[in-house]
Formats: C-alpha cells, structure tokens, sequence
C-alpha cells in the first residue's frame, strides 16, 4: 500500500467534506447577522423570526465545521510531516494565526450569541455575532493565504534546503490570495442564497399546499393564518418571502462576483500555473479557443486521445490574457517546459522510498480538473438563474402551487455546494505534481516547490493512513446522515421548531435583559 | 542562546497550560455526564455549565497545535506523525464530543440523548487520554531517527508514559471538573461535587504528579524541581480548602498546581522539545526544531497582540455568565414537530 495515495485521497476526503459546511458557515453566518440587525433597527416580529430560525440551522452547521477542521489542522503533520518541515517556516504563520486571531474570536462570541440572548444588552448580543462572522471570514482569509502560498509561493526563499520566510507582507497580500479569498466568500454567500432560497421556497410552497395562502384572480397572494400549528400566522409569511428573496438577491449577486474574481483567478493562473491553465482545457496544443466539449480519453495523460467537439475561439485567450489573440499553451509545450525547468525524475533521496528517482507526471489527471472546471461553472451558473427566475416567479408574493418546482428549489441547495466542491478538487488536483507549485516569477535563485511526492511522511506506514482513512470516511458519513436528518426536521419545523414560545402565544416573544432568576439559561442544551 | 525559540518554547507551554487548565475542565464534565449525573436535568446542568465556553476553550489546543507548526515545525512534524493511531483517535474523539454538544438537546428522545451522551463520555476521555499520552512522550521521548521519523512501526510510541500521560490528564480534568461544578452549580448537584472532590483529589492527581515527578527524575533541574514542589503544596492546599468548603480558592489552587506542574515538567526538559529515545544526538531541540527568527519575530507580534486579547475577551465571557446553575434553571425539552396542517385539524375545521 502506497501511503502517498492513500494520504492524498484522506486529505482530499477530509477537506472536501469540511468544504461543504464552511461556506455554508460563512455565508450564513453574514446573512443570520444581516436578519438580526434588520430586527435591531425596525423591532419586527418577522426579522426575529428570521434570525431565530436561520440561526438555528447555521448553528447546526456550524458545529461540524468546528468538529471536522480540527483534522485539517493535525493531518499536515500527522501525514505529512516532510511537507510539514519543508514549509512550516512559512506555512505554519497564517495557521497559527488564524487560530489566534480568528478562530479563538469566532467561537468565544458565538457561544456569547448562542447563550446571551437575556445576559447581553440588545446591541451588544448582536455586536457579538457580528464579531464572531466576521472572525469567521478572518479565519478564511488566514487559511486561503495559507493555501494560495501552495499555488504561489511568495516572499521566501530555499536556505539549508527549506523554505524560510524573508517577506511576511508578500505572502499575507500574494495577489492569489486576494482573489482567491474574495472568491471564496462570494461562493459561500451563493451557498447561502440558495440554501435562503430553497427553504424558504418549501415553506411557501407548504403555505399554499396547507390551504393557508391562497392568491386572488390576478394571482397575488392572499395571506391566511392556521390556528392550529405553532407559528403559522400571517408573520410567517413575511419571514418566508423576506428569506426568499433575500436569498434569490445574494445568490444573483455572489454569481456575479464569483465571476469576476474567477475571471482574475483565471489570469493569474495563466502566469502563475500554466499547465493548471491546460489542463482545465484539456488542451493539447497552443490555441485561444475555449473547449465547451472535449470527449476521448482524457486521463490518457499524453493527449493522443482527445477530440474537442465544440469549441469557441478566442474564449480561451479571453479568460487568460483579456484579448481574444493570446495563443495559451497546451499540454505538449509545457510538458518539456516543465521538465526544462525542474527536471524529469523525481530525487534519488531515500525518504521518497520506492518512488525515489521516478519520472515526474507533470500532466494533472484531466478528466478531473477539465469536468470540475466545467462543474464548478455549470452548477453556479444554473444556481444563479435560477434565483433570478425564482424572483419573477415570486413577484406576486407566494411560489407557485408546483411540487415539481419546490422539489426544484429544494433540490437547487445543492448546486452551489456542488460549484464550491468542484472548484477545490480543480485548484487542488490542477496544482499537482506538486504541493508547493513552483513560482514562475523567480529567476536567479533557487525556487522553492516540492513535489506532493515528496511531503508524505516516511515514518507513517500506509495502514495506519487507511486505517484513519477508513475511520473518518466511516464517521463522516454518519455525522452527514445525522446532520441532514436534524437539518430536515428543524426546517419541516419551521420558525416554531427555533421559537418552541410560538407553541405558547402570550408569551413574549421579545424581552431584553432581565435579572429573572429563571433566565440564568435563556437558551439551554 | 536562541531568544526568539526560547520565548516560543514559554509561549508553547502557556498555551498547553492554558489549553489544560481551560478544556481540563469541560473535558472532565464530559467523562462525568453518566459517572456523576443522576438524571437527565442533571446531565443538563452540567451540560450547560460549560455550554457557552467550551468551544472557546477547544481553540486552545488549535492554537498550541498551529503555534507549534509554525514555531518549531521539527516538533510539530516529529511528534503528530510518531503519534499517527493515538492522535488520530484523539480527532475522532473530538468530533463525536463537539457534534455532541451541540446536538444532543435537537432531537427530544431518551435514546437520541442517550446516544449522545455516550459521545460525550467516550469521546472526552478519548481525546483527554490521547492528549495526556501525546505531551508525556513529547516529554519522555519517542524513537525517533536522524531525520525525526518513528522508527519500530505503528506502535513504537506505547511505552508506560504514555499511560502515565493518558491517565495523567483524564485525572487532572476529573478533578478539576469537580471543582469547576463546585462553583458554578448550585442546589444538589454543587453539594455533591464538593463531596467527590474531597474523596477523590488525591487520587486523581496522582497520576500527573508522577509524571511531573518522572519527567523531573529524568531531566530535573534545580529550579524545575522547586516548582515541583510548589506544585505538589498546591494540590495539598486544594484538597485542604475544598475540605474547608473555600470553593474559590480550591478552584484557584488547583489552577496553580497546573500551572506550576506544568512549568515544572517543560523548564525540565528544555532545551529539548522532543527527545529520541534511539540517540541524545536526535533530540529536537529549541534550537535545531525552530522556525527562523524572521518568522518567530513576526509570531512574537502576533502573540502579543492576540493572547492578552484572547484572554481578555475570554474572561469576559466567563464574566457574563457567572451565574450557578441548578436544575431548577433548566427549561423543559421541546419535540420539534413539522410545520404542517394535518388532515385532523382539516377534518375539525
């Protein structure tokens, strides 16, 4: 058993799996602060509602972003411990800091959030839940430097055969990592409004179904009211629609600017990682035109097998270089670039055990980043319409009576997950070979890369890697069933399963501070 | 001399103080949820004592963890790949404790609660033993070659003090458990605490006092062999105030049998931060396991802006929630029931 592969499937599954609550997290978090500070200003009923609800779904979420990063952060050196040595000098700051300066903010005053709702003052409660969002996209900041250094290897130099830090302002403003990061929180507010979208879409959907909305002859909304279960009142409605077209707004906004930083990733990476640039494309030869459709053997690694279908001319040129002329290279001219460059086999160095003096596959596997490039702008672009057709389509103030549409809507939740995921395993399986791609800006000295090959630990066997492999995977896939049942119950629940007091009318659904010895616990376990 | 390694060494062994002092006891108040509760509100108070806290207090290890990396990259690498099965645990441990917290109150049945609560003990005393094992080998040695790897396979690390370490710590975080429920609890419950404290300090604090004391027989020096004494004077005043019902002080005091065990045991090992157990010439030490001074210098910034604040805003937390809780403060669980008209309630209108 190699532990190289297998070390980089456990990293590949821990993380991708990590990535599926953190955007949701992220992009939650800044709504559910948003809601609150709508209740803060105008005191309405439905904006409290929103934020009790919303939050107790991004709370849900957020526990096992918390419980599943803890292994991002022990596996680099448990499983890749020369990677660890190699880099640490370097690579270890933004981690240290982000637990530092962001993770230690964002958890404190979360837990201040969760249990203050009678301890703090108004404005102070919600100070505390800005805090910990914002330390929330700190924490992503600190960690997309950390990562964009990989692509990107910036202000450090090789000495005694490690990479050593000699510019700290270089790495924390590497020009990847600014669009990287601005990519990223765009992707989870999409996660965000589609998640606002589709929810608040069954609720609606539920509404009409239960007989409670109705609309008139010119199809507007007439809002009704059912006694009988908890929280469905007119109020609800609001919330609903308000949740809605929040949601359709920032999925329709965050497309766009997934776009754009996308565009200014794709021309950095046309500098900075040429061969991830052809691989995206499966482009063999030098051209400008964007493939829309390649088939053949796309793993075949040596192009001799790939036909490209459709095609638009230019569009390539376009993406990478802003004019529609520019030839970007393909496979068969950067291969020899490459091995020009860094060589063809792999160092005879013992540590590397049997992969030792191997030849160096510099051609990511393509199927993978040419269908995750292709996925990742597919599904954001079909989550994107759909939001701007979920506005018309709601114009007169409820969903249509369609259960095929709200299976859509509900369905559509998965399409910006699915953006974000895609768009991870491409940066990450494009970046290989390598760990620490090499920067193509440093002439003269040495440059600091290192082959993924090359970080694996050589004192950790490969059944201790599948062991905790297999573990995790089993363990993840558990706590994914469980977080989606309770995910499903709260919202079939809807605000009344966040409020249990709109069981109980009468009671006051908005107090303040109090010194009631019965509020030691405004909110328990 | 190297300064800056030497500053991050103190800065290292604050954190895993602090970590320990901090998770210590919502790691004891998780192995204690089936020991010492009695009944399901019971669970729930404790549940609650460290609800807001707890996963302020888990950064804690991330930060002792990361600082590691990016301080003595040698050690971080060394030490979490040598010990690949225990650590690996340690995640899993707390994965299932941190989703636990949050999700035992969601769903309102006994066996969902049940479920959970088995979560919560397993995985606290999983993650307090691997973690006790984990410092005490980073503190015994590890056979480790030239270039830092373990040597001997999956299970060279199983030596006696990594069950010294593994016991050391789930002892330490029982009885510090106690005495925290001592003071944030009221009615029966803070009582009962006092009682188990009394009965069982001593020997819960056995096992970190030994390996206090076996790290001190191993590399003591003169200073690290006075704060072992004031550590072990402290633990004796603990018990003898928590006898006196000073609950308080108690805490405190076992507050300074940490802080002063914990100093006792790394001023002892240093400069070393990983010992090899094959050849003393192997040994990562502050100077050789180190990140350089350009990155240590910019980590010591870093760290003097964030941990006072750190400490501060975390101070204000346990500030704004002081209050004890008792069973009485505990709500009634809610059934979440889908928000639908069912056919009865059409069937009567």
């Amino acid at each position: 058993m190699d532990p190289l592969e297998i070390a980089r499937w456990q990293f590949g599954i821990t993380t991708v799996y990590h990535f599926m609550m953190v955007p949701l997290t992220i992009g939650l978090g800044l709504v559910v602060a948003f809601m609150q500070t709508l209740w803060y200003r105008s005191g309405k009923a439905e904006y409290l509602r929103m934020t009790k609800f919303w939050g107790k779904l991004f709370l849900i979420n957020f526990i096992m972003g918390v419980a599943t990063g803890i292994v991002q952060e022990f596996q680099f050196g448990m499983a890749w411990s020369e990677y660890s040595r190699f880099v640490g000098d370097v690579f270890g700051a933004p981690l240290a800091m982000e637990a530092l300066l962001a993770f230690f903010v964002e958890s404190t005053f979360l837990g201040l959030w969760i249990f203050g709702w009678k301890q703090l003052r108004k404005g102070l409660h919600l100070a505390c839940l800005w805090i910990a969002v914002i330390g929330s996209v700190i924490s992503a900041y600190f960690i997309i430097v950390a990562n964009s250094w990989m692509q990107h290897p910036v202000g450090v130099t090789l000495q005694d055969g490690r990479g050593r830090m000699v510019d700290a302002w270089a790495v924390f403003t590497n020009n990847t990592a600014i669009v990287a990061f601005s990519h990223t929180i765009m992707g989870a507010l999409a996660v965000a409004g589609g998640f606002l979208l589709g929810i608040a879409w069954y609720h609606l959907w539920r509404r009409r179904t239960d007989g409670i909305d109705t609309v008139d002859e010119n199809g507007r909304v007439v809002v009704g009211e059912a006694a009988g279960v908890p929280g469905r009142d007119k109020t609800d409605h609001k919330v609903w629609l308000r949740s809605l077209r929040i949601g359709a707004v920032i999925a329709a906004i965050s497309f766009a600017g997934t776009s754009i930083t996308g565009d200014l990733q794709g021309k950095l990476m046309f500098v900075q990682q040429p061969m991830k640039m052809a691989a995206a494309e499966a482009a063999c030869h030098d051209g400008t035109q964007f493939s829309v459709l390649s088939v053949g053997d796309l793993g075949s690694k040596d192009c001799s097998n790939i036909v490209a279908v459709i095609e638009v001319p230019g569009l390539l040129s376009f993406l990478a270089k802003g004019d529609f002329t520019t030839d970007v290279k393909g496979v068969n001219t950067l291969v020899p670039e490459y091995q020009a460059k860094y060589g063809t086999n792999l160092p005879n160095d013992p540590k590397l055990g049997d992969r030792a003096g191997k030849a160096i596959q510099y051609v990511p596997v393509m199927e993978v980043t040419y269908w995750g490039f292709r996925m990742m702008i597919g599904f954001g672009g079909l989550a994107a319409l759909a939001a701007v057709v979920a506005l018309w389509l709601t114009r007169r103030g409820t969903v249509p009576a369609s259960r095929w549409l709200m299976r859509l809507a509900v369905f559509g939740i998965l399409a910006p997950f699915g953006a974000n995921a895609a768009g991870w395993i491409f940066t990450e399986m494009g970046r290989q070979p390598f760990v620490v791609a090499p920067n193509p800006d440093v002439t003269g000295a040495d440059p600091v890369f290192m082959y993924t090959a090359a970080a694996v630990s050589p004192g950790v066997s490969g059944g201790e890697i599948l062991t905790s492999l297999i573990l995790l995977s089993a363990v993840y896939a558990a706590l994914m069933v469980v977080e989606v049942k309770l995910l499903t119950t709260y919202i079939r629940g809807g605000v009344a399963s966040a409020m249990p007091e709109l069981a109980h009318p009468g009671k006051d659904e908005d107090s303040g501070p109090s010194s009631d010895d019965t509020d030691v616990l405004a909110f328990a376990y | 001399m190297e300064v800056l390694p030497s500053i991050w060494f103190i800065a290292i062994a604050v954190l895993w103080t602090g970590y320990l002092f901090l998770e210590g006891f919502d790691l004891g108040v998780g192995m204690l949820m089936k020991l010492f509760a009695r009944s399901d509100r019971e669970r729930r108070v404790l549940l609650n004592t460290v609800g807001p806290v707890w996963d302020g207090n888990e950064v804690w290890l991330l930060t002792a963890g990361g600082a590691t990396f990016a301080a003595f990259p040698h050690w971080y690498a060394s030490l979490f790949s040598a010990l690949y099965l225990p650590l690996t645990l340690v995640l899993l441990g707390l994965i299932f404790r941190a989703v636990a917290f949050e999700y035992r109150g969601k769903i309102n049945t006994d066996r969902w609660r049940n479920a959970w609560d088995w979560a919560i003990v397993l995985g606290s005393f999983v993650a307090a033993f691997g973690i006790g094992a984990a410092l005490a080998l980073s503190t015994t040695g590890l056979p480790l070659n030239a270039n830092g790897d373990r040597v001997g396979g999956p299970f060279a690390w199983f030596t006696p003090y990594a069950l010294l370490g593994g016991l050391a710590v789930v002892g330490f975080a029982l009885v510090h458990a106690l005495a925290f429920l001592m003071i944030k609890t009221d009615g029966e419950i803070r009582h009962r605490a006092r009682a188990w404290l009394t009965r069982w300090l001593p020997l819960g604090l056995v096992p970190i006092a030994a390996w206090v004391v076996a790290v001190q027989l191993l590399h003591g020096k003169w200073f690290s062999w006075v704060l072992t004494v004031l550590a072990v004077a402290a633990a004796v005043a603990a018990w003898l105030l928590a006898r006196r019902q000073a609950e308080g002080k108690a805490f405190l005091s076992l507050g300074i049998f940490l802080a002063a065990g914990t100093s006792a045991i790394f001023s002892a090992v240093y400069p070393v931060v990983l010992p090899s157990t094959l050849d003393p010439a192997f040994n990562l030490t502050v100077a050789n396991a180190s990140s350089s001074d350009y990155t240590l210098g910019l980590m010591t910034v870093v760290a003097c802006i964030g941990l006072p604040l750190v400490i501060a805003y975390q101070a204000w937390t346990y500030w704004v929630f002081r209050r004890r809780i008792s069973a009485a403060h505990i709500p009634d669980s809610h059934t979440v029931l889908p928000a639908v008209v069912r056919k009865v309630l059409k069937g009567q209108s």
